[in-house]
């Protein structure tokens, strides 16, 4: 890569303490979704944030972002609190969000900091274009590619700026799984190029364990339902990347995530699962019903 | 026949039917079914638009008429434009405004006319206000309505990359609302001759709408015909320049 990949920031530290959030509840009423989050994440390493659908992990990404404010707790990047839509940190969404009527490339410009140098920002964006291998469809508009396509100009975006924290909301989810895999080793490629602290958040535990350094297993608390989601545990991975993807260490890891989340495993029988099949031949109940089933995260 | 979607079929095809009508129009006068002072034959109508040409007035009638309606038409889309962003924007100054400009709105066009008479008098600029009137309200309804339904995910991501409120307004909202924008125009558009006949009915001693009373107080059913014929060509004439605004505006933000 050219040596101009020095206008990215150094990697900061995120710090979160006590963070909490709550959201009014449809009907009235208040939804606590977030409580007592701490966490400090090293600048420059990847953490996934893991858990169910619904335990706050797209929240607890964008108050880091600052898309949002937390009603508890303090939030800072490298010391200083984090202000609303904080320009040290730039995120990329779950959907691509490019603007329709915009080429490829001047949506990617969209991401380059306030006050940037026209030439200067065209060589940046040509750059990231190079690196995330979009370098051909710069003219095209977001309708002419391919969601692989459109969503790797919404991570160009977010580097255009050359943030110090990169955020990434499910940002593989809607791919296909042959272009995801392929995303998440582009992601490692930029990593090692523009090396920002990355907070990814996902649903895949796969993904979670090819790209982190450290994975945050995000939950509510079964002992005390409707308080919301705080860490449940944190995971080191502890294995250099590239990862085999096949390794039998991650294999462990895999499984070990996998109960935590209550999720039955190919293997071994599920003690929930079995549970309940007992319970239902004693009562004698159709099998199907879905309300005495407790909500099971989906995982894949 | 030309290939269906071909340029030269679309042009044939859409003068097909006027074609017809001119060719019915001449059959019915031409067999005397109704009276030629009822219904002019086609001949009658082309050489009263001779004798106006030559006599200069049909294009000064015809000038006149259009740049009222350009001038009216102009300054109502820009009023519009601006009350509908404020409107649509802001959920303060929509709550704040949007009922009493609803009932303004509400006010039949013509109910102005007389207080118009009284304020302005009979000259360019009372015409030009009704046809601004007229123009305003479509535009300011769909500009509002498009602008509450832009995209909040796109909105999102404009204030997350750091656009502030006016450079989010022309970045990603006006562009969004460019095709509802459009096609208020067409509507203002369509309001403004309507208003602009109204307004020369009622007090002018030119333009097309002043032909029409005129050659109804005279028993001049043709220069009758020539008037409502003339506004249709000139009606779509203008519409075609919004169609070509609307293709250039497409071409950059479609």
């Amino acid at each position: 890569m050219p040596a101009s990949v020095a206008v990215s920031a150094p990697a900061l530290r995120v710090s979160l303490r006590g963070v909490g959030r709550t959201f009014p509840a449809p009907g009235g009423g208040l939804k606590p979704v977030l409580r007592d989050v701490d966490l400090d994440i090293r600048p420059g390493e990847i953490i996934a944030l893991l858990g169910p659908s619904g335990c706050g992990k797209s929240t607890l990404l964008r108050l880091i972002g600052g898309l949002d404010t937390a009603d508890a707790g303090a939030l800072a990047l490298d010391g200083t609190p984090i202000a609303e839509v904080d320009q040290r940190s730039a995120i990329a969404f779950q959907e691509p969000r490019l603007l329709p009527w915009r080429s490829i490339e001047r949506n990617v410009s969209l991401g380059l900091p306030r006050g940037t140098d026209a030439q200067e920002g065209r060589d940046r964006v040509a750059e990231l274009l190079r690196l995330v291998q979009l370098e051909n469809a710069s003219t095209l508009r977001p309708r002419q590619v391919s969601g692989g396509m459109a969503q790797r100009a919404s991570l160009a975006r977010a580097l255009a700026r050359g943030p110090g924290v990169l955020l990434l909301d499910e940002p593989f989810g809607a791919l296909d799984a042959l272009t995801r895999l392929t995303m998440q080793d582009l992601l490692l490629d930029i990593h090692s190029t523009e090396p920002a602290t990355v907070v990814l958040v996902t649903h895949d535990v796969d993904e979670a364990l090819t790209l982190a350094d450290r994975i945050v297993l995000l939950g509510e608390d079964p002992a005390a339902p409707g308080t919301g989601s705080t860490i449940r545990s944190i995971l080191e991975v502890g294995k250099p990347r590239p990862r085999d993807r096949a390794d039998a260490a991650l294999a462990l890891l895999r499984a070990d995530l996998l109960e935590r989340l209550g999720v039955e495993s190919h293997h071994t029988p599920n003690y929930v699962t079995a549970a309940l099949r007992k319970q239902r031949q004693k009562v004698g109940d159709r099998p199907t019903a879905s309300t005495d089933e407790p909500t099971r995260p989906h995982v894949f | 026949m030309l290939p269906a979607g071909s340029r030269a079929w679309i042009v044939t095809g859409g003068l097909l039917v006027p074609v017809i009508l001119v060719v019915v129009w001449f059959t019915i006068s031409a067999s005397g079914l109704v009276p030629l002072y009822r219904l002019p034959s086609p001949q009658m109508v082309w050489d009263a638009a001779i004798d106006m040409v030559q006599r200069g007035l049909l294009q000064q009638y015809a000038a006149i008429s259009t740049q009222r309606v350009l001038f009216g038409f102009g300054i109502g889309a820009a009023i519009g434009i601006t009350l509908g962003t404020i409107v649509g924007l802001s959920r303060q100054l929509s709550i704040l405004l949007a009922p009493t400009i609803g009932a303004i709105r509400a006010v039949p066009s013509l109910a102005w006319v007389p207080l118009l008479g009284i304020y302005l008098g009979i000259g360019e600029v009372p015409k030009i206000v009704l046809i601004a009137i007229g123009a305003a309200f479509p535009v300011y309804t769909t500009v509002a309505g498009a602008l509450r339904h832009v995209d909040r995910n796109l909105v999102e991501m404009g204030r997350a990359f750091g656009l502030s409120r006016f450079s989010l307004l022309t970045t990603v909202q006006l562009p969004a609302v460019i095709p509802s924008v459009v096609s208020g125009l067409r509507l203002a558009l369509a309001q403004s001759w309507l208003f602009l006949v109204a307004a020369e009915l009622l007090a002018s001693s030119m333009g097309l709408g002043f032909l029409l009373i005129d050659s109804q107080n005279n028993g001049r059913v043709d220069r009758l015909f020539l008037a409502i014929i003339c506004l249709a060509i000139l009606g779509k004439l203008t519409d075609g320049l919004i169609g070509l605004l609307e293709r250039w505006l497409l071409k950059h933000w479609g």
